[in-house]
């Protein structure tokens, strides 16, 4: 064995795999075994691969008629107690807002995958967007929560996508994975050897006796035990709202009181739920906001602008949804400027606006296909930085 | 003499009788088809805590909340979708399925036709009353021609499906219809439909009294479930009106069965059979890295 092999034998975990492939690798890490999809450009990888992979861990693989019988079928084998997972990109995320808004409403964990990719309509299958943003969080009808993480390297789609199965889990909720075209068809080489082990976390199943048991009695930290078929409990789950007992009621105090809950349940549980990163954002004057390729063009934009004697930050959500409002406005305290490059005509920048009040919000709006690129961001943020550094000499 | 050694039939076991009164309207006949469905569970002696029962929206699609055990009342369309994935993720579970005439020919026809080709096992049971009952009374992909509903004020003017056909056609291994008139004759379609291991399309024809039978001056409850008497049910409501409404009359009974392979067994042994052979091919690997 020369020193070459010798080296790589102890790196049996670096691969040179997908963001798709990665999304593959750990939902069977996090212990899900059942997928079903439907083809649809950019993420039909993540359903290639599931193909092959779940049959050898005993997990069930299976393409569906459409959109909305993936999501469908998904959300019944996690009703029967099995973690649970569905890929698709735009036209495909559409179709399945009705049922997203069932498993929010019914509180049946499970993890839905979304590429973005250009729109609106069929748009453009095979470049890159961030025109999902908004839709990830209000898509379906109706009031209900959503937690949406937006990774941005192929390492991380493989870390976020486990952490979408404990967050599924343990709060009782569908989990949105919203990453680009750019990550999601992006090859990288990835170390999995120091990857997080999986804790395998489990939803709170129901125990005690039946006739006890409520299905949507919460706990303190408002997330009510679930129950698995064939354990006796016997409950009924539907999408009409619901009392306690899990059966409809269109009492407007029980209503008040079971949907208030699950509107509040992730505000309870913030601060296990956001997560964030961010980059040079002590002594910014100007604080980047973005998500996906966009943040990746950004982090390269800060070590231009810094060349250039432009102290620039990035603030960027991984927690997409619900928002880390509170870890925004810290790392721009001190900022006199922020921008928001995204592939959209104005999303996040909206969001941004409205947690940072009169604070000069600027934007790189792109929709035409063509991922933002260092230099137009180090640009945009050197005139910001100017602009606003004249109008602080003036006053 | 013949011994019943089962215990009798008591509904009430089956039924989450807080739930009671029931929201159906007198002379409905989904009721009865509960029954039978419940009556074809007692006598195959399927545990409650086994049963699945998942149904979409519409007058059918409430009876799953009537039923003590795990109930699933799912989106408009869907619950063949929804049964698809909990059936293939719990092949211990008996999954049935309750659906409607508009639930699962019109807004959730793909799921059927696709159910039908897969051949997973669940027991599909299609209430058939012609009408958008939950919604007023609009027209439906079975009301049959020339019928009066809400959005049909000319009379209906589109020919209906005929569900059973339609299921064979998609390869459905079992297929049958029955009328709720004949309650005995259709516990014992559905039995045999519960028995299939595959899937089973069970098409109930019932009567729609107060919202389909009123605005068709089709009499009372009573007399409308006689008309079914005939076993063709379309072709008998003919004398009631000048216009003849379909031209082919529609059998009961059990109208397909074969024997095709159950999909989720299929899908396991194909995994059974990978999974042995990679692990052989590691064992050899191991071998020949010692030699």
């Amino acid at each position: 064995m020369n020193a070459i092999d010798k080296g790589l034998a102890h790196k049996g975990s670096v691969r040179l795999i997908s963001g798709n492939h990665a999304c593959a690798l750990g939902a069977v890490a996090a212990g899900c075994r059942f997928f079903a999809g439907y083809p649809i450009t950019p993420s039909s990888e993540v359903a290639e691969r599931l193909s092959r992979l779940l049959p050898e861990v005993d997990g069930v693989f299976v393409q569906m008629e459409d959109e909305i019988a993936s999501i469908a079928a998904v959300i019944g084998a996690s009703m029967g107690g099995v973690k649970a997972l569905t890929a698709t990109s735009g036209p495909g995320f559409s179709l399945k807002q009705e049922n997203i808004g069932y498993a929010a409403g019914a509180e049946i964990p499970c993890v839905i995958v979304n590429v973005m990719r250009g729109g609106p309509s069929t748009g453009m299958p095979t470049r890159p967007a961030q025109g999902d943003i908004m839709q990830s969080r209000w898509g379906s009808h109706g009031d209900y929560p959503m937690i949406v993480l937006a990774p941005a390297s192929v390492r991380e789609i493989y870390d976020e996508t486990i952490r979408a199965f404990e967050l599924a889990e343990t709060y009782r909720t569908p989990v949105i994975l919203l990453y680009d075209q750019v990550i999601a068809q992006l090859t990288e080489t990835v170390d999995l050897g120091d990857a997080k082990k999986p804790a395998n976390v489990e939803r709170r199943w129901a125990s005690g006796p039946s006739e006890a048991y409520q299905p949507y009695a919460a706990n303190e930290d408002g997330i009510p035990a679930m129950s698995r078929p064939g354990n006796g409990y016997r409950v009924h789950t539907t999408g009409l709202n619901h009392a306690e007992n899990g059966f409809p009621t269109q009492d407007p105090e029980a209503v008040t009181r079971n949907l208030g809950r699950l509107l509040t349940k992730f505000d309870r549980n913030r601060g296990k739920i956001d997560s964030w990163e961010t980059v040079a954002c002590d002594d910014a004057d100007v604080v980047i906001v973005t998500i996906g390729i966009s943040a990746r063009a950004a982090t390269r934009a800060i070590e231009i602008c810094r060349a250039r004697g432009v102290r620039a930050g990035l603030f960027r959500p991984i927690t997409l949804w619900p928002f880390p409002e509170k870890a925004l406005l810290d790392a721009t305290a001190k900022a006199r400027a922020v921008l928001v490059p995204e592939m959209n005509a104005g999303q996040l920048s909206l969001e941004v606006e409205r947690i940072l009040g009169g604070k000069q919000v600027d934007a790189i709006h792109r929709f035409n296909g063509e991922p933002i690129t260092p230099a137009e961001i180090a640009d945009r943020v050197e005139s910001l930085a100017k602009a606003t550094m004249t109008k602080g000499k003036k006053k | 003499m013949i011994v019943d050694s089962a215990p009798a039939f008591d509904v009430r076991e089956y039924l989450r009788m807080q739930m009671m009164p029931h929201f159906l309207c007198p002379g409905c006949g989904h009721g009865i088809a509960l029954r039978a469905l419940l009556w074809a569970i007692h006598e195959l002696g399927i545990e409650k805590d086994k049963l699945a029962v998942v149904s979409g929206i519409g007058c059918a699609g409430r009876l799953s909340a009537y039923i003590d055990a795990n109930t699933f009342h799912v989106t408009h369309g869907r619950p063949l979708a929804y049964a698809t994935g909990l059936a293939l993720a719990r092949p211990d579970l008996h999954v049935v399925v309750i659906t409607g005439d508009g639930d699962c020919l019109a807004i959730g026809g793909n799921h059927l036709i696709h159910a039908c080709r897969r051949n997973l096992k669940l027991t599909c049971l299609m209430l058939n009353n012609e009408v958008y009952g939950m919604t007023g009374g609009q027209v439906s992909p079975t009301t049959s021609e020339m019928r009066l509903t809400t959005t049909t004020p000319l009379g209906n003017s589109e020919p209906n499906f005929d569900a059973c056909a339609l299921a064979a056609a998609a390869g459905a291994s079992f297929v049958g219809r029955e009328v709720t008139h004949h309650v005995p004759k259709l516990k014992e379609l559905i039995r045999a439909g519960l028995e299939h291991p595959g899937f089973a399309f069970i098409e109930v024809l019932t009567d729609c009294t107060e919202i389909f039978g009123r605005k068709n001056e089709l009499g009372s409850s009573a007399e409308m479930v006689l008309r079914q008497k005939s076993d063709l049910r379309p072709s008998a409501y003919r004398d009631t009106v000048d216009t003849p409404f379909r031209s082919n009359d529609l059998p009961t009974g059990i109208l397909t069965k074969t024997g095709r392979p159950e999909y989720g067994t299929a899908y396991r042994k194909a995994a059974a059979v990978q999974r042995a052979n990679k692990a052989a091919k590691g064992a050899a690997g191991a071998d020949k890295g010692k030699a």
